[in-house]
């Protein structure tokens, strides 16, 4: 195992200076407390600059934390806040596509539902918010297992349950699954957990473009579906509204 | 899709010109959103309590969002088939009919500088002297007063009033007049529902009331024409060139004809900072001796008009704000509910709200705001919990006033605002009104009650039942409550409301 990188080390010892004390310190600052050159100083400061743990002002050019340091301590996502700004996109989506739209997060090995938008017949439904969805196999579960390599080493330890007969339950299965999912940027489970009901997910990002949930909508099958697949224009207005969601978190246009 | 007649447009414009902002909103056919634009404009606070806006700032902005909602939706003045109208209601305005010019800021209605005036109005009678002829106590949110306010304040307006030089308007007429116009055969009117909040209309006869304009001392030639809300006014001249100028409502009133609460006992509440509960009295105006408002819900064209109680709560969605902002517990309005998810129950804390005293259905100016049944067991998180009760319960009282008023029981309440986006507060609610709480799919009610009014008035909706049927259930929260748990809970509140009274003495300052 190789030893502590010296770098690593000097940027670990420069955000605790910033961090203790006085709040601003200048270059020559912080190079003389903790026996730097100052070109080496300079650039691990620069480096922690771009990055956003540091911010420089402009004026005294004293260097300070950087608000990015102060959102890594809370870098989770309310899932309440998540349901807000979600709530037009996902009304549209169940609007535009005829279904019903849910929203879920990675909980406790399953998908919790978030928000639950009903399909817009007036049909009698119930909330379903609070409610927990499979992993495996449903279009939710997919996404958010796709990207979440905890969630997937998880599966070792909890083999997954075959609901029906289209249950995927083979782990290399599942991968491959996954993979297709994350090449692709949509999931679909066709009959995989409910007989008669497929699903169409993809995955909600925030500003770092971290995974923080991921967005369905949910039918018939026979409606969802066409000669066996699921429907193209049901997969666009699915994926347009996770982008829109994620942009309205903040993530870059993509 | 071509359209090749000016009247053959596919889409209703409809100007939402409220408190902070002013929005176009453009509709499809079925009540979908296709383009929204907004603009805010300046909040004049000249001395504490008074709340002014620049009028011609506000029509600036009003012009910008309608050509900027036209140029997002990739859409031209032929596409639109009419323009409804919806604004921030009770807000005054006066102008020069010949100039266009505003003589003063609009006096916003939250302003209270004609607290004292109001008093000197009710003499001997006090609040109530012109309840029955308008349904309004007298309050300094209305009209009448704050037009009075500017004739007895501004330099030589009285005398101009009086030649006939100068036009009164709510932010209907004022926008209206404009878009018609303006000093060039601008069409000077109002609708009902505006007209009701001027403390200036007779709410039987639907036309101004001669003896409240001499005991208020306004003059009659100030006064729009008082319309329908859904009629053609006029034609827009400007961008929207020759489109039919064709529904006015209240915001709130607006609300109620987006949730298509168009039979008698159909309620909406809208819950934002304040909520504001409507409901459908038909064709009744139902007097109140339970403090709530009595006013036009809305009127087609030469139909009979519609009536509503209406129950506003100052306090809901500003609690939140509070916690967020003065006490640090929560950093974003949505974190409420994570908090208050994180216990059970409101481990016996009660918050009433009654930061400037209790409104519906107490009206009680010596009320200020309490925490009470602390004990060393409360939690931030019960805290939470109780601040979301707090607007559940605040709701029980005015669906329960409006019960007592009309005769009619509440069988479901449609939810619109912000706050809907709250889930366990919808279902807060639901449990203790013991109702279902429905909330539909455009959340904005408002735009789109305006949009139908103008649509139904063009022919571009047949009928209300075409409307209705545009109105999707989304979302549906139905009781869970134990009806022992519901009693006993609600007494507790009621103890909790008793303890904010009396807490200002008479001789105090009530700021």
């Amino acid at each position: 195992m190789p030893g502590p990188i010296q770098s690593l080390e000097r940027a670990a010892a420069i955000l605790r200076l910033l961090a203790g004390g006085e709040r601003r310190l200048g270059l020559s600052e912080v190079s003389a407390s903790l026996g730097l050159a100052k070109g080496t100083a300079h650039g691990i400061l620069r480096t922690l600059q771009q990055e956003g743990f540091v911010e420089q002002d402009l004026e005294s050019g004293k260097y300070q934390l950087g608000a990015e340091l102060l959102r890594l301590g809370q870098s989770y996502l309310d899932v309440h806040e998540l349901r807000a700004r979600a709530l037009v996109w996902a009304d549209d989506l169940a609007r535009a596509g005829g279904e019903t739209v849910y929203l879920g997060v990675l909980h406790q090995h399953g998908v919790l539902i978030v928000h639950h938008v009903f399909r817009p017949d007036d049909s009698r439904q119930v909330l379903e918010v609070g409610s927990m969805q499979p992993l495996h196999s449903t279009a939710l579960g997919k996404v958010l297992l796709a990207h979440d390599p905890v969630a997937r080493g998880e599966l070792d330890e909890f083999p997954p349950e075959t609901f029906t007969s289209r249950t995927l339950t083979d782990l290399a299965a599942i991968d491959e699954e996954c993979a297709l999912t994350r090449e692709r940027g949509w999931s679909a489970a066709v009959e995989e957990t409910w007989p008669g009901v497929a699903s169409i997910g993809a995955l909600i990002q925030d500003r770092r473009r971290n995974p923080v949930g991921a967005v369905c909508i949910s039918g018939a099958v026979e409606r969802v579906c066409e000669a066996g697949v699921v429907r193209p224009d049901l997969v666009v207005a699915v994926r347009e509204a996770a982008r829109a969601i994620s942009r309205d978190l903040g993530a870059a246009r993509f | 899709m071509t359209t090749t007649l000016s009247n053959g447009g596919q889409y209703i414009a409809a100007i939402d010109q409220g408190t902070t902002s002013s929005r176009c909103i453009i509709f499809g056919a079925d009540g979908r959103i296709v383009a929204v634009d907004q603009q805010e404009h300046s909040q004049i606070f000249p001395q504490p309590g008074w709340v002014e806006h620049d009028g011609a700032e506000i029509w600036t902005r009003v012009q910008s969002v309608v050509a900027g909602a036209l140029e997002k939706a990739d859409l031209t003045r032929s596409d639109i088939r009419a323009i409804g109208i919806t604004n921030q209601r009770e807000t005054t305005i006066l102008w020069d009919r010949h100039t266009g010019e505003p003589v003063h800021n609009a006096l916003v209605w939250q302003d209270t500088r004609t607290e004292a005036l109001c008093k000197e109005l009710g003499r001997n009678v006090g609040q109530d002297r012109f309840r029955r002829e308008t349904g309004l106590p007298l309050a300094s949110y209305f009209a009448g007063p704050k037009i009075r306010w500017l004739l007895d304040n501004v330099e030589g307006l009285r005398e101009r009033a009086e030649a006939g030089d100068i036009l009164f308007g709510t932010m209907d007429s004022w926008v209206i007049w404009n878009l018609t116009g303006g000093p060039d055969g601008g069409v000077h009117v109002t609708d009902v529902t505006n007209a009701s909040r001027t403390l200036l209309m007779n709410l039987h006869t639907l036309e101004w009331d001669a003896k409240i304009l001499e005991s208020m001392d306004v003059p009659a030639a100030l006064l729009p024409e008082i319309r329908s809300s859904a009629e053609v006014y006029g034609n827009a001249v400007g961008v929207l060139e020759g489109v039919p100028v064709a529904s006015a409502l209240g915001d709130q009133q607006a609300a109620l004809f987006g949730q298509t609460c168009f039979d008698e006992g159909e309620a909406k509440s809208t819950y934002g900072t304040g909520t504001f509960l409507l409901l459908n009295t038909g064709e009744k105006a139902v007097n109140s001796y339970h403090g709530l408002l009595t006013t036009v819900g809305y009127r087609i064209g030469d139909q009979k008009p519609v009536y509503a109680l209406e129950g506003s709560i100052a306090v809901t969605g500003s609690l939140v704000q509070w916690l967020r902002d003065q006490l640090g517990i929560i950093s974003t309005a949505a974190e409420i509910e994570t908090l208050a998810s994180t216990v059970q129950d409101n481990g016996g804390a009660y918050i009433v709200p009654a930061f400037s005293g209790l409104f519906a259905p107490y009206w009680r100016s010596d009320a200020r705001g309490v925490i009470t049944g602390l004990t060393r067991y409360v939690t931030k998180g019960h805290l939470a919990r109780a601040v979301l009760e707090a607007t559940a319960w605040q709701t029980r009282e005015v669906v329960d006033a409006m019960a007592k008023d009309s005769g009619v029981t509440l069988t479901a309440l449609k939810v619109d605002g912000g706050m809907t986006s709250n889930n366990l507060l919808m279902q807060n609610i639901a449990d203790v009104l013991d109702a279902p709480v429905e909330r539909p799919f455009v959340a904005e009610t408002t735009a789109l009650g305006a949009a139908y009014a103008a649509g139904l008035a063009v022919g571009f909706w047949p009928d209300l039942d075409t409307l209705r049927a545009n109105w999707h259930r989304a979302a549906e929260w139905t009781p869970r409550m134990d009806q022992a748990t519901r009693d006993r809970e609600y007494k507790n509140w009621l103890k909790a409301v008793e303890r904010t009274m009396g807490w200002i003495e008479e001789d105090e300052p009530t700021a």
